[in-house]
């Protein structure tokens, strides 16, 4: 890009990345669409779970093939209760040696929403034993002041349910968010397409953390350019600063000197 | 005593193994998971056994060991 348009970086807990997006490694067809299509959204940041292995099978080599090359955020899917959760980041801290963790506690297996109370509780913990904390949360201020208040090192609420793709769907949730809190707000959840990208950054969100936008999409590899380029313009139009929303029309060409008849 | 022993055991990622005095990195090893593989980790009773304590940990009879590694996720 034009070194006069380049846009800023994305700085969480210190340290500095150029790209917004952070993209998951689950549900593609096959691993090297996975593969495919994650260099091709030029995320830096790449989520992977933590799961027991397989004592027949052994299992896949997902680290060999991702680490080294991206910033690998485990996060701790699956998890119930702030206890599974906590444990679960010291079992990825351990294997992955990475203090960052993307922290989620479900509360239902339907919604796949947040449990605030248990969020909050493993939020404390895992902070205070040194973790950097990125809770997926509700897009709710209180909730995320209160993460950003116990140390979280962002906050990422989500745009609607995981996997549903029905994009952005409070927009003013999400731009109080980015108002009342300090650190990176990361839209996690809820992307079904290119344009929810966008809109998230023109709101000011940091970031966005997507998965299955991408790996269900027809060519999952299409769609993760698609939403690099989709981030970056709305990001570019963030700093750009938007026209005024006005009822009546303005005209855009000058009016002196057209011909009167 | 009687020479019919119960036979004494541990669990690994919910199933029941013989016990036989391994330390973390034989049962690594048994579960046919080369212990210098990177993205792997053991948890003993809920607490995480790091990387260089896997030689000098024992597991005792009873114990509940967790092996878990990185897969893909969202």
């Amino acid at each position: 890009m034009d070194a006069k348009v380049r846009t800023d970086t994305l700085t969480i807990a210190g340290r500095s990345f150029g790209s917004r997006l952070m993209i998951g490694t689950s549900r593609y067809p096959n691993q090297q669409v996975m593969l495919d299509a994650v260099e091709a959204s030029g995320a830096e940041i790449v989520t992977v779970a933590v799961r027991r292995v397989s004592l027949e099978s052994g299992g896949e080599g997902l680290f060999d093939m991702l680490a080294g090359k991206y910033w690998l955020l485990p996060n701790t899917a699956g998890c119930f209760t702030a206890r599974d959760a906590v444990l679960t980041a010291e079992l990825a801290r351990e294997a992955l040696q990475t203090d960052w963790v993307k922290l989620e506690v479900i509360g239902d297996d339907e919604t796949l929403f947040p449990d605030v109370e248990q969020l909050l509780r493993a939020a404390d913990e895992l902070v205070k034993k040194g973790f950097v904390v990125l809770p997926y949360c509700n897009d709710d201020p209180i909730t995320c002041k209160k993460l950003e208040d116990l140390g979280c090192a962002a906050v990422m609420p989500l745009a609607a349910p995981i996997g549903s793709g029905m994009g952005i769907r409070n927009p003013y949730n999400l731009r109080i968010i980015r108002h009342q809190c300090s650190v990176p707000v990361i839209v996690d959840a809820g992307v079904g397409t290119a344009s929810d990208a966008a809109i998230a950054l023109e709101l000011g969100c940091d970031g966005i953390l997507l998965n299955s936008a991408v790996a269900g999409a027809r060519d999952p590899v299409k769609m993760a350019r698609a939403m690099r380029l989709a981030i970056e313009a709305g990001r570019l139009a963030f700093e750009a600063g938007r026209i005024p929303r006005k009822l009546y029309a303005t005209a855009s060409t000058p009016i002196e000197g057209a011909i009167e008849l | 005593m009687s020479e019919t022993r119960v036979e004494q055991t541990i669990t690994i990622n919910g199933a029941r193994k013989p016990w036989s005095g391994q330390s973390v990195r034989a049962l690594l090893v048994e579960a046919g998971i080369a212990p210098e593989r990177g993205g792997v980790a053991v948890a003993l009773n809920g607490a995480v056994v790091p990387r260089g304590d896997w030689d000098s940990t024992a597991v005792r009879p009873d114990d509940k060991i967790e092996i878990v590694h990185i897969v893909r996720g969202g």
